[in-house]
Formats: structure tokens, sequence, C-alpha cells
């Protein structure tokens, strides 16, 4: 499970970096899509069977597909990757990755200095995390629907207001 | 079954987030920023299940349930955005709407 996981984490490190540095959105996406296949492999090792389930259905599945949806609608020709490699080859992109870096090497130092811990590791199954959720955070799923709901309005209302103005005109 | 440190698996996290990070400061295109937002989320979900592994409680994974539903409004807001801004200005540079009232 050790060797799945470090496989799993540079998997996924390694097309982060390349969806970071594309200048084509699809191609982009496609990345995306597979770092975050290789994080649910990575909640997979960590024994958490449910949360990579809802990663493969829900992350890679339906929020990365709505993004296609929409490159495809926006329908970018060959001029908008032209463009981004203009953007990407000028020296703006330098001293943001300069400061990230510095603080993911604060990090991983803070991390690496600490004391080390060895856990028994047990897979929490889909049974303990439905309990755990629609028992003592029944409050917060409420919320969440509350939020999912004003999402749904919200882009509703911004779809809405542009099929409205393009009647008018 | 063998053991992941904590450790490891905070670092991938927090690799993953500051590479979201670097890609929400250095791209001008709407898409890619949502995407570096999208890449952030989910570094930060996976802390929660690492540490939800580590104490070997189910809290960490409903706190990733509640990551999920706050990411999948949050793209759907953002990408009707991302078609608005389209339409008005053609371009998806972010600078083109830097200025408010349009």
């Amino acid at each position: 499970m050790m060797i799945v996981f470090y496989l799993a984490g540079a998997v996924a490190i390694i097309s982060t970096v390349m969806m970071l540095t594309r200048t084509n959105a699809v191609h982009a996406l496609l990345y995306l899509i597979v770092s975050l296949l290789a994080v649910a492999v990575v909640f997979y090792t960590l024994g958490a069977p449910f949360v990579a389930a809802l990663e493969v259905i829900i992350y890679a599945g339906a929020i990365m597909v709505l993004f296609v949806f929409v490159v495809m609608l926006l329908n970018l020709g060959e001029q908008v990757t032209q463009t981004e490699r203009a953007w990407l080859h000028s020296s703006g992109w330098l001293g943001p990755a300069v400061l990230g870096g510095v603080l993911a090497a604060e990090l991983i130092y803070v991390l690496v200095r600490g004391i080390r811990v060895d856990y028994p590791q047990a897979v929490v199954d889909p049974r303990q995390v439905g309990a755990s959720l629609f028992g003592t955070y029944l409050v917060g799923v409420e919320l969440a629907s509350f939020l999912l709901l004003a999402g749904l309005v919200a882009a509703y209302h911004l779809g809405w207001r542009k099929a409205e103005r393009s009647e008018n005109r | 079954m063998a053991t992941v440190p904590l450790r490891d698996g905070l670092i991938l996290s927090g690799v993953l987030f500051a590479l979201g990070l670097v890609g929400l400061l250095v791209r001008r295109n709407m898409i890619f920023i949502l995407m570096s937002i999208e890449v952030m989320l989910n570094a930060s979900g996976l802390a929660f299940v690492v540490a939800g592994a580590r104490w070997q409680q189910p809290d960490g994974q409903v706190v990733f349930l509640f990551i999920l539903a706050m990411a999948a409004a949050e793209v759907s807001v953002g990408l009707a955005l991302v078609l608005e801004l389209y339409h008005q200005y053609k371009s998806l540079d972010v600078d083109a709407a830097s200025r408010m009232k349009g």
C-alpha cells in the first residue's frame, strides 16, 4: 500500500504541474482529471474507499464534465492558445512561482521536522461516515443543501440574464 | 496493511495546494484560474481525509463531503460567470473585467 500511495502522489503532483503549464484548455483539463484520479487512489490507500469513489464520481466525473462542456461551448481556437503561450512566456510567472515554492518548502520543512507518529491504519467504512454525516453533522448537511440551492439559482440567473439581453439586441 | 505516515500525506496535500496557489497567481485565463481553485480545494480535502485516517474517525471524510458540495456550487457559479465574461468581452482574460461597472 505504501508504494501505491507514493506512486499515486507522484502522479498527482506531476499531472498538476503539467496542467498548470498547458496552453490548450482541453489538454489541461485532461491532466487535471488524471490528477484527481490519482488523488482518489491516494484516498483508497489511506483507508477511505467511500471518499475515493465520490472523488471519481463527483470530481472527476461531474465537475470536470462541466468544465469540458464550457470549454467546448466557448469553442476556443488556435488563436487563444497562441495568446496563452505569449502570457506564459512572459516573465510574469517567475515571481509567483518562486513565492509559492517557498511556501511549499516551508510547509514541508515544518512537517519533516515534526514528531513522526506511527499509528495503526484501519478502513473507515461508508457506514461510519454516513452515521456521522446524518447524526453529528446534520446541520452541516442542511447548510450544504442551502449552498447548492443558492449555486443553482445563481447559475440559472446568470444564464437567464444573458438570454434576455441577446433577445433585446 | 502498512501505514502511510501522516507526514507524507500532509506533504502531498501541501504540495498540491502550493501548486494550485501558483497556478492561481500565474495564469490569466479564467478557466485555468477556476481549475487552480479546484486543485486547492481538493488538496485541502486531502488534508482532512489524511487527518481522519490518522485518528480513524469519519469526521475527516464528512468534511471532505462538505468541500465537495462547496466545490460543486462554486464551479457552477464560476462557469456561468466564465460564459458571461466571454460573451461580454470576447476574451477569457480576467484583466479585461478588472474595472467595476463594465
